[in-house]
């Protein structure tokens, strides 16, 4: 007599407080190119951990791999204490995954794309009736269940699959750049739900994004730029470890500013929607030397915190806007050899 | 209202999240997945009534513009009492499926450009109920449009006897099935939605105009005697064919002439061995799909 799959999961989760997450040495080419270089990381569980990064750093990759909608090429990776590659069907049973595009069956409504989903995990229909109502009900969207979802906007349907991936109470969710393409209202009130359900689910959320704000939700966040992780940590401990504060000043003559700013005080600034911009420690004490000694009308200034914008920026020498410009000049390239072939 | 029907949840508190068990795969388990690709299929073809209807222009056009045109030219070929349209009416029959059955693989095409596919794919099923769900499901609805056309028999002169029903709606279900597995199979090798109905649009007519829906399979040329033997429809055709003239009472009709059995180099393939030949054909394209499905990336 063996145990109740779930039941045998909560041991292997529980028993040994092993990561849910284990990720070694991972490795994907696809022809020439090589998405993922040998990342290494580790999540614990009921965390929230974000991959950040530029569109094409390798993060749908690693998410594809995880899930076993790809072969590594090297290296291994398992979820809730399963491989992913030879172990697929129960790393299936125990996640939960909400796609980069919709992937909601817009013919149906609501409910029957929950039904469905729950017939193709096994579900049993004692405990369907109840769960839909919850998911649905966490997600704000048990009045519209009846409705065809090609009448929902983006960020309904956005919220009903997060209701859907739940729905077989994973103990892993995975959200693959959960917001993208949402005005920011929206998004907000996407992360409020999610931040709901964290609190009232036991689930380990693994999530890529390439908004900053985003993985400030974050627990932990690894950065990962061409195919490789730069830096992983509390958004936080990321943060103090750069270490200095951004200034902004707005001056009378800003090339003279600059020029200042360097032979003066020894700073590199540059401008960046219309002010110049530098960093500096303790930046509040730094600011009446400046007033005293810049030599150039001062007309404001404002001064900020490390944002992880300041972090992708000091671990990769580039904003994380350049490596999308030069991300998908990739792409294209990309697509124009295939076009070829 | 919504908001009065909610659990004290949703003012904030915290509730015990349901429990819900997602089984180990088994087989009754993979039988659920079938149904559900299934099930999919029908609700589908139900909210698509435009397609259900255009995809009968097509056999009407053959059978009523096309059959009613020729029987002047025709009737020299003819014994008393035998209209051209009830000639072709079995063959035509056969294409009323023809499209349903192949582009309902299509959506397979259009789901992986639309994401639905990965949904399935990332579930504990195995990619084999997937497939053969989806085989199913395609040869249901293309059986059911099969149905639609075999209400107009009467036009064609064709009895509506319960015995010949019966056995058409055997062979029309065969018929989609099998093409519905090669729509499926290509499907899975085929990536964009535009190339997949190019291949098809160019397959599908060829697979008709081979299969000896508007000729007897008799005094042709090599070189066609040879395509038509290749086209796996001319083994549905042929037994078709014969069921509805063995329900016919024509005097004077001579079977070696209008339908003729389907030989190889002279040997005649018996009836029971044309219908295996599609059903073995149907069984492996649906085997090949399933180990494509089965790749990854």
């Amino acid at each position: 007599m063996t145990l109740p799959a779930s039941i045998s999961d909560e041991i292997r989760l529980d028993g040994d407080r092993k990561p849910v997450i284990v990720v070694a040495g991972l490795t994907k080419r696809y022809g020439e190119i090589e998405a993922v270089r040998g990342i290494d990381f580790a999540v614990a569980r009921g965390e929230t951990f974000g991959f950040l990064g530029p569109n094409g750093a390798g993060k749908t990759t690693t998410i594809k791999i995880l899930c076993t909608l790809a072969n590594a090429t090297s290296g291994s990776a398992s979820v809730a204490g399963y491989d992913s590659a030879t172990q697929r069907d129960s790393v299936r049973r125990n996640i939960g995954l909400v796609f980069q595009d919709p992937t909601l069956d817009t013919y149906l409504t609501a409910s029957q794309n929950l039904r469905f989903h729950a017939e193709l995990y096994g579900v049993p229909n004692a405990a369907l009736g109840p769960r839909m109502r919850q998911v649905l009900e966490m997600v704000g969207l048990w009045d519209r269940k009846d409705d065809l979802v090609s009448t929902f906007s983006g960020g309904m349907q956005r919220r009903l699959e997060i209701a859907r991936g739940l729905l077989h109470a994973p103990h892993v969710l995975f959200l693959d750049e959960p917001t993208v393409g949402l005005d920011p209202q929206t998004r907000s009130s996407i992360w409020s739900y999610i931040n709901e359900l964290k609190r009232r689910e036991d689930v380990t959320i693994f999530l890529t994004t390439h908004y900053m704000d985003e993985a400030e939700n974050c627990d932990r966040i690894a950065i990962i730029d061409n195919g490789k992780i730069v830096a992983l940590d509390t958004p936080e401990a990321l943060k103090a470890s750069v270490g200095k504060d951004r200034v902004r000043i707005h001056t009378a003559d800003d090339g003279a500013a600059i020029a200042s700013l360097a032979s003066k005080f020894g700073l590199t600034a540059g401008m960046s929607e219309g002010a110049v911009t530098f960093a500096v420690t303790a930046g509040e004490q730094f600011v009446p030397r400046l007033f005293a000694e810049l030599g150039v009308p001062i007309r404001s200034v404002s001064v900020s915190r490390p944002s992880l914008d300041d972090v992708f920026m000091s671990y990769t020498g580039k904003t994380i806007r350049d490596a999308e410009a030069s991300g998908s000049q990739a792409m294209r390239q990309m697509v124009r050899m295939r076009g070829r072939r | 209202m919504a908001t009065q029907t909610a659990p004290p949840a949703a003012q904030g508190e915290l509730v015990e999240s349901i429990r819900v068990a997602v089984p180990q795969r088994g087989l009754r388990h993979d039988t659920r997945a079938v149904g559900v690709v299934w099930r999919r299929e029908l609700i589908r073809f139900r909210t698509d009534r435009l397609r259900a209807v255009t995809s009968l222009v097509q056999p009407i056009l053959f059978l009523f513009v096309l059959g009613t045109g020729l029987s002047s030219l025709a009737r020299a070929g003819m014994p008393p009492g035998l209209s051209f349209k009830t000639f072709i009416y079995p063959g035509v029959l056969a294409m009323s499926v023809l499209f349903t059955a192949i582009f309902s693989a299509a959506s397979i095409v259009w789901d992986r450009e639309f994401g639905f596919l990965r949904e399935i794919l990332v579930a504990p099923v195995s990619r084999g109920s997937i497939v053969i769900g989806k085989c199913l499901g395609g040869a249901t609805i293309a059986t059911f449009q099969g149905v639609i056309f075999l209400a107009l028999a009467g036009f064609a002169h064709v009895p509506y006897n319960p015995e010949l029903i019966a056995i058409l709606v055997g062979e029309l279900l065969l018929l989609s099935f099998t093409l519905t597995a090669f729509g499926v199979m290509m499907a899975a090798r085929i990536k964009q939605f535009q190339a997949f109905m190019a291949l098809t649009q160019m397959l599908v007519l060829p697979l008709f105009f081979l299969s000896g829906a508007l000729y007897p399979l008799n005094g042709l040329p090599t070189w066609l005697t040879a395509l038509t033997r290749i086209d796996p429809i001319t083994y549905i055709v042929g037994p078709m064919r014969d069921a509805v003239f063995a329900h016919l009472a024509i005097p004077g009709f001579e079977q070696h002439l209008l339908a003729p059995a389907i030989t190889w180099a002279g040997w005649a393939v018996p009836q029971w061995m044309a219908i295996g030949i599609v059903a073995v054909m149907g069984a492996s394209m649906m085997g090949v799909a399933i180990i494509e499905f089965r790749k990854t990336e």
